[in-house]
């Protein structure tokens, strides 16, 4: 039926497997002696962007902060003429409301500090999060991501079959923990644009999952004599062509996004390209890979009586 | 074969007609702008302000662009150049204009009258491109259960005493009262009688102990849940109040779940100006007037009679007044915009026991007699020193907003009259609930973008959006030839349906929503890949050009449909679960997807069959360029 090469996917799966692994391994090797760098978002803390008229040194800004009196770190943001002053907020308990109104009130005073130095310093951005807030974002956000993987798993099972679902929800947790992993060995910061990403992440891996497990479906009703291995290897193969374009596609927008769309939606972007490489490595080898090992066959999917071949349950518009 | 029915054809057009018609104001951007209006609300602001403004700008050389001049008269809007000059602007402005009227940082749409007149408006812009604040407050809940303890225990006191039932006391022990009685029976008749009285609101408990019979009075969940639900709205009538006053415009204020408070203010540069005004604590006093000094006597020689303190009204003139307080504003529970009964605009007032109690006493001395309502700010001013230490002042503002005569005895419930209109009477009603806030409230989150980094971002922005875009079509050209045009087509007209989605709906905007769409232009042109490598590979199994056409949009079909729900789930998950950033990249991932299934199907087929339906075809041109064809 095809006269085009094969790529021998499915033969590949062993080291594919391995290489997985070994990558999940040392995402969650450093995920749990490293953690993330978790932004304000999550651990509370305030966060102040200042630009200044011209490029400036942190070391004399950090050094004003410590004679006022606050633990700050001090960073270049973007350019050399953007500063990102960071604190995180005192780990005890804030009973009174003289201290809750201290607290939030550490971003302006930062500011009134610095002004007095340089009065043509412009406040570009504060972020004050208080620390019971960090804990919810950061529990909301892992309850939206099992939300999604339910959701998905629930759509995948009343569409196909429920081994299919496991195999995507594979896929899924595969491109997750690397992608988190990424975040955890580099150390750059984690926050709720990065979930935001991760969540996206999910959404377009399973969008590329889909695809071929569609594919499979349709193979397995209609090459009645290949058998499981070679209708899924076949499958990838006539996929393969879409896989690669769209992630292509995809990639463009997220470097234009990652190289013009300014200094805060960087990690956003960064995250995404990340997560679409691994995405699309993983609908080729993991989600594939996982049906065969769960024993996926034609029969699997064969409704209990004989169809016509090639029906289509979906009209076309 | 591969025609479509005309009514797709005049779908596809009519939508986009539509699209581009909605999708149109948002070329014509926004422009920084101060709003006029007049402080008393029945007042108009007509052609000799807008003389008066011209002329203070023009002397400033900082002349408006554009004055836009409401039907109505209740408004002005300036339009400037840039923020720097809105700012210079508005202490101009509000130097010339004096205290009759309010000026207001604004950001105007340029939109032309005959798009205005079709009700299509530029989508609005979040916190994050525009500039502005953002806080989330939580409000301290332990004073809602201190409060509706206090009222019951007064409560219980008149109530037993009314139904003759003998206690020894009522106290309160950290989250609940107890009532003791002398008496077993006295105790069990009190507790029936109380029980039927406070059937949901309180759970009552015998609790003997040595000091007599007692009954624990514990409130119910729905009480506790009912009197922070009513705290909640206080200080949410408290805190639009006080942003009313701050000639803030657009102020977005909402309750977030049961004990937090979301407060949006697009345009305000300095937030350390904003938490003063919202943490200051207002409150009322009621005061007799002194008729007997002239006050203004009292003010310019500044001997002030004893026994009297000197305020100032709210016009500014001065007023004495006795220095005994006869209520602070603590001892008002309810206050309501009404008429009396000669149809005069009036304020009805309602006090708990102990403030009625004293009231009915002072004012049933003072019958025909002047009495005013002083209205108290406290705010805080920091000032840094020079050694770098901050400085915290605290202030206390009194004005003085009404003064009125007194009629007749008055107790828990009484009227103020001698109102000029409705619109006054609602006013102090508000003022008079609003008062001071109903218990604290502490900022727990800010996210303040100034305007220079606001701008930066819709640069940022919308150049990725244009370059991304680019890149795509620029690939799909290459790639799909004459398909790979038919796609950027449809590519196009979703954007457009994106963005006339969102101005239809009036959606916010964010930086988080632009990179929804980036990623969605990116997503969108997965479905024509999907549907011409379906093709080309009908067309390798030796398909007619026409036959490759037709099936290949119908296998791709069922693949489109699932691979879009799943990304949908994701992206409802996402709006359902997440916080404002990550819902407007949720939304414009959502429309981005339902549109793209309209553009990528519908839309590139009825081209293609138009292009290559119903003739003969040799070789369609599919292939990418290095290839040449099939």
């Amino acid at each position: 039926m095809n006269n085009q090469k094969q790529i021998n996917f499915t033969g590949m799966r062993k080291p594919a497997m391995i290489i997985s692994i070994i990558l999940m391994v040392v995402s969650l090797g450093a995920l749990f002696t490293k953690g993330l760098n978790m932004g304000v978002d999550f651990t509370g803390g305030t966060v102040i962007e200042i630009g200044y008229p011209e490029a400036t040194e942190v070391e004399p800004i950090r050094n004003a902060l410590t004679k006022a009196g606050f633990d700050a770190q001090v960073q270049h943001f973007g350019t050399a003429k953007d500063v990102l002053i960071r604190i995180t907020p005192p780990k005890e308990q804030l009973e009174t409301k003289s201290a809750k109104d201290e607290i939030a009130r550490i971003g302006d005073k930062i500011f009134t500090i610095l002004k007095a130095d340089n009065s043509n310093i412009l406040l570009r951005r504060v972020e004050f999060v208080g620390p019971q807030i960090g804990e919810e974002l950061r529990d909301d956000g892992g309850i939206a991501m099992l939300f999604a993987l339910a959701g998905i798993l629930v759509y995948v099972t009343l569409r196909f079959e429920f081994r299919f679902s496991v195999g995507a929800i594979i896929a899924l947790v595969h491109d997750v923990v690397l992608t988190v992993g990424f975040f955890s060995i580099t150390q750059l910061e984690f926050n709720l644009t990065i979930l935001a990403a991760i969540l996206a992440i999910i959404g377009y891996s399973l969008n590329d999952t889909i695809v071929v497990f569609d594919r499979v479906r349709e193979n397995f009703l209609q090459l009645r004599k290949a058998s499981a291995d070679e209708s899924i290897n076949i499958s990838i193969n006539q996929t393969l062509a879409r896989t690669i374009v769209t992630s292509l596609t995809t990639l463009l927008v997220l470097v234009a996004l990652f190289f013009f769309g300014g200094e805060i939606i960087h990690g956003f972007s960064l995250a995404m390209i990340v997560g679409v490489i691994i995405g699309t490595y993983s609908s080729i080898y993991v989600a594939s890979s996982s049906l065969l090992m769960m024993g996926v066959t034609r029969e699997s999917l064969l409704p209990p009586e004989k169809e016509a071949e090639g029906d289509e349950d979906l009209e076309m518009p | 074969m591969n025609r479509y029915p005309l009514w797709k054809y005049i779908l596809l057009v009519v939508v986009t007609l539509i699209g581009l018609l909605f999708a149109f104001p948002n070329l014509y951007p926004s422009v920084p702008a101060v709003q006029v209006v007049a402080t008393d609300k029945n007042q108009t602001v007509g052609n000799t302000i807008v003389e008066q403004v011209n002329k203070a700008l023009t002397e400033k050389s900082i002349p408006a662009n554009k004055v836009d001049t409401d039907p109505k008269g209740k408004s002005l809007v300036f339009h400037f150049d840039s923020p720097d000059a809105q700012l210079a602007a508005q202490v101009a402005m509000n130097k010339s204009l004096g205290n009759q009227y309010k000026t207001a940082l604004n950001l105007a749409p340029t939109t032309p009258e005959w798009l205005n007149s079709a009700n299509a408006q530029p989508m609005k812009l979040g916190l994050d491109l525009r500039g502005g604040v953002h806080f989330l407050m939580e409000v301290d809940m332990t004073v809602a259960i201190d409060k509706a303890l206090d009222r019951h225990k007064e409560e219980f006191r008149s109530f037993l005493r009314d139904k003759k039932l003998r206690y020894k006391g009522v106290k309160r022990v950290s989250d609940h009262l107890v009532v003791v009685f002398k008496e077993a029976a006295v105790r069990d008749e009190a507790r029936t009688v109380l029980k039927r009285e406070y059937r949901n609101d309180i759970e009552f408990l015998d609790e003997d102990s040595d000091k007599g019979f007692g009954l624990k009075a514990t409130l119910t969940p729905l009480n506790i849940k009912n009197a922070k639900k009513f705290i909640l709205q206080q200080n949410i009538i408290t805190l639009r109040r006080k942003l009313n006053s701050t000639g803030l415009t657009e102020p977005i204020i909402q309750q977030q779940g049961l004990e937090r408070i979301v407060v949006q203010l697009p345009g305000v540069q300095d937030p350390s100006i904003v938490k003063e005004k919202l943490s200051g604590t207002a409150t009322l006093e009621f005061r007799l007037v002194d008729e007997g000094n002239d006050p203004f006597q009292a003010k310019s020689t500044g001997s002030i009679p004893s026994g009297s303190k000197l305020f100032t009204e709210r016009n500014g003139s001065p007023i004495l007044l006795k220095r005994q307080v006869i209520l602070s504003g603590d001892s008002i529970t309810n206050a309501a915009a009404g008429f009396d009964q000669n149809q005069q605009p009036s304020v009805n007032i309602t006090l708990d026991a102990k403030g009625a109690k004293r009231f009915a006493r002072v004012t049933g001395k003072n019958i025909q007699k002047l009495m005013a309502v002083v209205y108290i700010e406290d705010k805080y001013i920091t000032t840094k020193n020079d050694d770098g230490t901050i400085n915290k002042k605290r202030i206390t503002k009194k004005e003085v907003i009404n003064v009125a005569r007194i009629q007749d005895r008055l107790s828990k419930r009484f009227q103020i009259t001698g109102l000029d209109s409705p619109q006054e009477s609602h006013g102090l009603a508000e003022d008079l609930r609003a008062g001071a806030l109903a218990a604290p409230v502490y900022i727990v989150e800010e996210r303040t973008v100034g305007p220079s980094l606001g701008a930066d971002n819709i640069k940022a922005g919308f150049n990725s959006v244009i370059i991304g875009f680019i890149l795509v079509l620029i690939f799909m050209a290459f790639y799909y030839r004459v398909f790979g045009l038919v796609a950027n087509l449809a590519l196009t007209l979703n954007l457009v349906l994106i963005v006339a989605f969102l101005s239809i709906f009036q959606a916010t905007l964010t930086l988080p929503g632009i990179a929804g769409i980036v990623l969605t232009v990116g997503m969108a042109v997965d479905a024509n890949v999907l549907i011409y490598e379906r093709i080309k590979e009908e067309l390798r199994n030796g398909l007619t050009s026409q036959a490759a056409i037709h099936s290949g949009y119908e296998k791709a079909f069922s693949t489109i449909a699932d691979a879009n729900i799943t990304t949908l789930i994701a992206a409802i998950v996402l709006f359902g679960m997440g916080t404002g950033p990550i819902q407007g990249f949720a939304t414009t991932l959502a429309i981005g997807i339902a549109s793209s299934m309209f553009t990528a199907i519908l839309g590139t087929r009825a081209i293609i069959n138009l292009i290559y339906g119903g003739k003969k075809v040799a070789k369609l041109q599919i292939q990418p360029f290095w290839k040449g064809g099939v």
